[in-house]
């Protein structure tokens, strides 16, 4: 056997001094020559752990092992059994606590960059028109997929795949859910990357219905007299937190849906764009997700002066350590151990700072986390004009609330079964409504189980 | 697209029109808004519908010219559409669930501030076709931005048309008229006033002193009006409400209208930047 190669191949990316002035794509990924000699570095396992960390279980030595060989439609093809959003999971996986977490090489070494290798087919494939996805005979079954995000346009592929007429409704204008308000555009181009993987699926003769609430324009049973034979839900958590601590209301502070969706699906960095955003000249973003980082890193772009505000450390932020990365080597300070008390106004109503006290790490919580604790008579002011509060989202109700004999959780989320059964007979959900906010693939995880339930529950063969 | 059926000024800066949406036709009721793009690179714009025909698949909205984007939409003409047309949005008047035998023995109280006549019509003329018994006030800066006083008439018992410079009708505020009414010993079971935050708030002022329930109709700003992203908080009964999914109305006598003024005009110093394309918000603060 070969040497085997302890470091991976070093992915390029936009120098942070240019990139914090523009929203294009930080990272380039691979070209082939890196692609191959990255795939190179994989021992190719028989029990391949790797396998067990993904979410949707993709074949990962069969497509590395494919790349290698230089075949990359059959790279393509293997991804594409187990995921129809290659070409953003490959971007946006928390990879490091998934399939790369898992992966044998990094207990001594790094581990395999199977996230970037994926990405590289993805991109790929696009780049050469290979498509995995064409328009199959119709059953004659209708479905209704309700929200256009990663858990809804799974449904929808796997759906279509077998000859189920599919229409997707979505509320806002444009489909993918927070693939196109939430994800900033450096980190997920939206043309090349989310409308392309829309495209595909339109190709596959699944239609899509925007500015449809469900709940208000139609609801769910409405769709059923309208003859769909079933209907999935997949509408997110889309509702934000906030802090209920004084001022919350002053000028000046915004959710992190709020700025972010001004930025990306409004696009208001964009000067045609009439939507307008404010940043002032200094902000203070209070979370530590990805939506922290990516509301951050967005407030940096648009000239902002930017301070990460978290209550615990470093280590126990949950976005993707590789934001984190990005998100420092850009200049994004991060004020750690930090618990916002209350935002401070001037007498016109408009922010001048975070009050805060310091925490310390107490003992473990449910969790497992370490608890922050207040450190008596810690309080202190940072100064701020704009307070971005990305302490993440419930489910919004209304689904729920306008659907007799559709069960809910206290959070608002629809009750499923782990194969997307609701209370209510032909009606599916999965992804964010279901298990509150939580990630891409497993979302589009749960849209894939969910669509193997409805195919049984329409008698119809699994291709 | 949604195509823009008929369209005709009612005033010198508001028009209204008639656009071909039918899911929204079919599923509006009285109390709900919907959201607008005039383009692809357009602001999501909220206004009430003011109408609506399930069998013409049509929907009525009135809009007033104040700033860039509603400045657009009055310049489409019939035979251009909107790109984006989404609702009905918001919960439906409180009224639509009262039975019909109780609605006919109701008396209500409707106060319309310049353009919120175009919101008050599709309640009152609900209420109308219920058999209650509605009355409004309608409050205009002049003759000239007096609108829909005839199809009100269709479907009020009573109009009184108030001016600020006596140019027609009362000489006055709204508040002022519905106080004379009040002292002159009508009662009202309810009252609703839809206008500008500023005239809400004293309404709602006035309307305290006669102990009259008061439901308000908040225009805040908003992007998604889906309950996504929280611009249109407003605090009522000392919480946190969305007006777009827990709203838009609200018992007035529960809304901090200074807060939600104040909230108003968190973009104004960009929207005025907006005509010379200078916003992408680097110097604004
Ligand atoms: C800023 C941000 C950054 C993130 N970064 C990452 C990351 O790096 N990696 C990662 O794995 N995950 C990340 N996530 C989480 C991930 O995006 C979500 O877990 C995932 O998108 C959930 O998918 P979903 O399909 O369940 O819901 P969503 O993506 O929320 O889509 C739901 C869709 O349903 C629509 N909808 C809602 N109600 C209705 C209705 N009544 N009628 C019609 N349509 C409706 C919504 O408009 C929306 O388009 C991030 C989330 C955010 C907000
Ligand atoms: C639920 C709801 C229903 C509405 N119904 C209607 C309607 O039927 N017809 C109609 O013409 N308008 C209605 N509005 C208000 C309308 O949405 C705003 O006038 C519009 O967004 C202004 O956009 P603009 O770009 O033209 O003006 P901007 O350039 O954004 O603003 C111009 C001026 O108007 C003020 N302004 C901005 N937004 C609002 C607002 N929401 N309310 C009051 N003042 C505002 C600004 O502070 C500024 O002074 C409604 C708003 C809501 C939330
Ligand atoms: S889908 Fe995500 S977890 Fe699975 S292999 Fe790809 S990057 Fe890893
Ligand atoms: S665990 Fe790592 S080395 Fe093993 S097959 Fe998976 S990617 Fe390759
Ligand atoms: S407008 Fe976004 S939550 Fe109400």
């Amino acid at each position: 056997m070969a040497k085997i190669q302890a470091n991976r191949i070093p992915v390029r990316s936009q120098d942070p001094a240019e990139r914090v002035k523009n929203f294009e794509e930080v990272s380039y990924g691979y070209n082939t020559e890196e692609a191959v000699l990255e795939a190179a570095r994989c021992i190719q396992c028989k029990n391949p752990r790797c396998v067990a960390g993904c979410p949707v279980s993709i074949q990962i030595p069969q497509f590395i092992k494919a790349i290698v060989e230089g075949n990359m439609e059959s790279a393509a093809t293997i991804i594409a059994a187990d995921s129809s959003l290659p070409a953003v999971c490959g971007r946006v996986c928390p990879q490091e606590v998934q399939c790369e977490g898992a992966c044998i090489m990094g207990i001594k070494h790094e581990p395999i960059s199977i996230g970037k290798l994926e990405r590289y087919v993805a991109d790929w494939a696009k780049e050469n028109q290979f498509s995995t996805s064409e328009k199959v005979p119709s059953n004659g079954k209708k479905v209704a997929v309700v929200g256009s995000g990663p858990a809804g346009l799974a449904c929808a592929t796997d759906l279509a795949r077998a000859g189920c007429d599919v229409t997707v409704f979505e509320a806002l204008h444009k489909p993918g859910g927070v693939l196109v308000y939430g994800i900033p555009e450096f980190r997920l181009p939206k043309e090349d990357v989310v409308e392309y993987e829309i495209g595909q699926l339109q190709k596959m003769g699944v239609t899509i219905e925007t500015n449809v609430v469900v709940g208000r324009t139609v609801t769910v049973d409405q769709l059923f007299e309208e003859g769909f034979h079933a209907v999935f839900i997949g509408s997110g958590a889309g509702l934000p937190k906030f802090l209920n601590i004084p001022g919350e209301n002053l000028n000046g502070v915004v959710s992190a849906n709020e700025f972010l969706t001004r930025s990306n699906l409004m696009a208001a960095y964009d000067p045609e764009s009439e939507t307008p955003i404010y940043v002032g000249r200094k902000v203070v973003v209070v979370g530590g997700g990805n939506v922290a980082m990516d509301a951050a890193r967005t407030a940096l772009r648009l000239g902002a002066e930017v301070v990460v505000a978290y209550r615990r450390t470093e280590k126990e932020m949950p976005a993707r350590i590789e934001e984190v990365h990005h998100a420092k080597e850009e200049g994004v300070v991060f004020q750690l151990l930090t618990n916002p008390t209350a935002v401070l106004g001037n007498e016109r109503g408009w922010v001048t700072g975070l009050q805060c006290v310091q925490m310390e790490l107490g003992e473990p919580d449910e969790s497992g986390r370490r608890r922050p604790v207040e450190i008596p008579d810690s309080t202190f002011d940072i100064s701020c004009d704009v307070v971005i509060i990305a302490l993440g989202t419930d489910s919004n109700p209304l689904i729920g609330r306008t659907t007799p004999g559709l069960e809910m959780n206290r959070y608002n989320g629809i009750v499923a079964d782990e194969n997307g059964v609701t209370s209510r007979e032909g009606v599916f959900a999965g992804g964010d409504v279901v298990t509150g906010a939580a990630t891409v693939i497993l979302a589009m995880g749960a849209g894939r189980k969910a669509a193997k339930s409805i195919l049984e529950f329409l008698k119809i063969g699994i291709l | 697209m949604y195509d823009i059926l008929k369209k005709r000024f009612l005033a010198p800066d508001i028009c209204l029109m008639e656009v071909l949406a039918p899911r929204i036709a079919s599923s509006a009721k009285p109390g709900q808004f919907l959201i607008v793009r005039v383009s692809e690179v357009g602001e999501r714009i909220p206004l009430t519908i003011c109408d609506y025909n399930p069998l013409a698949g049509s929907v009525t909205i009135v809009t007033q010219q104040v700033g860039a984007s509603s400045r657009r939409i009055c310049a489409l003409e019939e035979g251009d559409a909107f790109v984006d047309f989404a609702g009905p949005l918001g919960v439906p008047s409180a009224f639509i669930h009262e039975e019909d035998e109780a609605l006919k023995q109701k008396k209500y109280l409707f106060i319309a501030g310049g353009l919120g006549t175009a919101p008050v019509y599709p309640q009152v003329k609900y209420l109308h076709e219920k058999g209650a018994h509605v009355e409004v006030i309608i409050g205009a800066k002049t003759k000239d931005l007096v609108i829909m006083e005839e199809e009100m008439r269709q479907v009020a018992k009573e109009v009184y048309v108030c001016t600020d410079d006596g140019s027609y009708g009362f000489k006055g505020l709204v508040t002022e008229k519905m106080k004379e009414l009040l002292d002159a010993g009508h009662t009202y079971d309810q009252a609703v006033a839809i206008g500008p935050m500023i005239m809400m708030k004293f309404v709602t002022l006035s309307a305290k002193e006669y102990d009259l329930p008061l439901t308000v109709s908040l225009n805040t700003l908003m992007v998604d009006g889906t309950g996504m992203c929280g611009a249109c908080r407003v605090t009522v009964g000392g919480q946190t409400k969305f007006a777009c999914v827990d709203g838009p109305e609200f018992d007035a006598y529960q809304v901090n209208f200074d807060e939600a003024m104040r909230r108003q005009g968190m973009y104004k110093t960009q929207e005025a930047d907006a005509d010379h394309k200078c916003r992408i918000g680097l110097k604004n603060g």
